[in-house]
């Protein structure tokens, strides 16, 4: 099993100041699901923009280290190149066309695409991979649910044909039965059409039950990673990303002072 | 009543071309959020190439025509890359400022070349008036109409179906989600000032026909403002609607206010009602209002 993506040991840094990633490295191998987990302001989405490029746009830029997709560096490329290497992230919030319609938003999605003749087919197999699109394919992308949009975000990424799809927080602010179904379709997605995944989540519980391998970050940088079946089993990982706990319940109290003296950045 | 459609069919053609030079304005505001005050001294620029080609090359005016159309993307291609390409990323309010002073440049160069005098386009539409049942309008007016309509046409459909034209939109609604795609900023960009430059040429072309060509062309770009503001600066169909009603306001308020108070209505009235619109409607006939995050 070789690996497509390899970030080794990058520091972001924002505005020339802020230093946001340090030492921070992954990988994932080709034709599984990758997630990384961790709290708010970790990185998690810093390092999905490094990887795409988008990092640019927002001032921030990579200082060090490298990050390397099918054997080649890549961190100086422009975005378009990013897409065209096949690499296509579906970013935090949906993001998608409102104005465009969903067919539209689609065909943007194929923007680098030369294959013109099979574009059609494209759309067709996203209708197939979420039906309520096609019911509303002419309707206007920002009148759709929070849910359809989610959906047109991740058709829209398949319609580049990627080789590597970043998802960032696909489960953000939907219901919970909307989040399985999307969930299930994003095993599908990486099972039939091969696409490999890195997924960053909140939902850490669901993120390691789809996922093959976890990597979770503080600060900055990965402080644990393994397989998910490990993951899952980890009393630290239990404790604060599962919300249970081997030792029964724990007054709020001990919580706290816990979390206080045991940091995975100690 | 005859002098009522008279007014009426002046007002369409000019309201037409300055939907056509909106439609520019709107285009590079959609895609960068600039507003671009050169916007009237782009069509200057093209009244004077064209003429040029013509007067001073004796070419004809279709080859003139289209030789200006190439020049103008030409032009639109330098200025996005020398002017403002090195400014992206910078605050929109200095590229504002840019555009202004862009204004004064495009202004002294043509005074440079082409000198201070009223200048006029030798005769290339047939004089003679063509009647419809009573309104009589000539050839140069429904030329104009034809034009303004044809390339209002092709860019709705450009903006509708095709791949530049879709990434274009896709841009103008999320600029960070249109990078993502793969869709290269600056080649948009780019292209939104060539569009800009081009469709302000044709119609600076054609007003150069109807009137005389001088310095004072660039001041077109003053009621292309208010064309664009009344119908929401970035709405397409906005422009159309915004260029149109401005035209038949100037008409109207020019043939029967101007006689009462003498003279100078044509001026002011149009920018009365637009100040009354956006007092009801803040964001123009048809634009969007900005959706406030929560």
């Amino acid at each position: 099993m070789s690996v497509m993506l390899r970030v080794s040991n990058i520091e972001v840094v924002y505005s020339e100041v802020i230093l946001v990633l340090q030492g921070m490295s992954l990988e994932v191998p080709e034709g599984r699901i990758v997630t990384l987990l961790g709290a708010n302001g970790a990185g998690k989405t810093t390092t999905l923009k490094a990887i795409s490029a988008l990092l640019r746009s927002e001032n921030g830029r990579i200082t060090d280290g490298t990050i390397e997709f099918s054997g080649a560096i890549i961190n100086r490329k422009e975005p378009e190149n990013i897409v065209r290497d096949g690499i296509f992230q579906v970013m935090e919030g949906r993001r998608i066309f409102k104005s465009l319609t969903v067919t539209e938003n689609l065909l943007v999605g194929a923007h680098l695409r030369r294959d013109r003749e099979r574009i059609n087919f494209d759309i067709d197999t996203v209708f197939n991979y979420f039906p309520r699109l096609r019911e509303r394919h002419r309707q206007t992308a920002g009148h759709l649910s929070g849910g359809e949009q989610q959906m047109l975000a991740i058709g829209r990424a398949l319609m580049a044909r990627p080789k590597l799809m970043l998802l960032d927080e696909p489960s953000l602010g939907l219901a919970s039965l909307l989040v399985r179904e999307i969930f299930e379709i994003i095993m599908r997605i990486n099972r039939d059409e091969g696409i490999t995944i890195l997924l960053v989540e909140q939902n850490a519980n669901l993120a390691l039950q789809v996922a093959d391998y976890g990597y979770i970050m503080e600060g900055g940088r990965v402080v644990l990673a393994g397989d998910c079946e490990t993951l899952r089993n980890n009393p630290d990982v239990k404790e604060f990303y599962l919300g249970h706990s081997d030792r029964g319940k724990k007054s709020f109290k001990e919580v706290k002072h816990y979390q206080r003296r045991k940091r995975w950045l100690s | 009543m005859d002098f009522f459609l008279q007014l009426l069919v002046s007002g369409v053609v000019v309201g037409s071309i300055y939907a056509l030079v909106a439609l520019g304005f709107v285009l590079i505001y959609k895609v960068t959020r600039v507003i671009n005050f050169a916007q009237g001294e782009f069509l200057m620029v093209g009244a004077y190439v064209c003429l040029a080609l013509v007067a001073q090359l004796q070419l004809p005016f279709w080859i003139a025509f289209l030789m200006t159309m190439a020049v103008s993307v030409g032009l639109g291609l330098l200025i996005e890359r020398l002017a403002l390409r090195p400014m992206l990323g910078q605050p929109i309010i200095a590229i504002i400022m840019l555009t202004i002073g862009l204004s004064s440049v495009l202004k002294c160069a043509v005074l440079v070349i082409w000198g201070p005098n009223n200048r006029a386009y030798p005769q290339i539409f047939s004089q003679v008036p063509i009647h419809l049942g009573s309104v009589v309008i000539s050839q140069v007016y429904l030329w104009s109409v034809g034009f303004a309509v044809l390339f209002l046409g092709l860019f709705t459909l450009f903006f509708r179906y095709s791949n530049a034209g879709m990434a274009m939109r896709a841009v103008a609604d999320d600029q960070q989600a249109a990078l993502s795609m793969g869709i290269s900023l600056k080649k948009v960009f780019a292209m939104a000032w060539c569009i800009a430059f081009l469709v302000a040429s044709v119609g600076g072309v054609f007003l150069g026909n109807i009137n005389v060509v001088n310095v004072s062309l660039g001041f077109f770009g003053m009621k292309v403002f208010p064309a664009a503001v009344l119908g929401g600066l970035d709405s397409i169909p906005g422009a159309i609607v915004g260029g149109l009603s401005i035209g038949l306001i100037e008409a109207l308020s020019g043939g029967y206010l101007d006689p009462l108070v003498g003279g100078g209505s044509k001026e002011v009235i149009p920018f009365i009602v637009l100040v009354i619109i956006l007092m009801v409607k803040p964001y123009g006939l048809f634009g969007r209002a900005a959706s406030a995050k929560v």
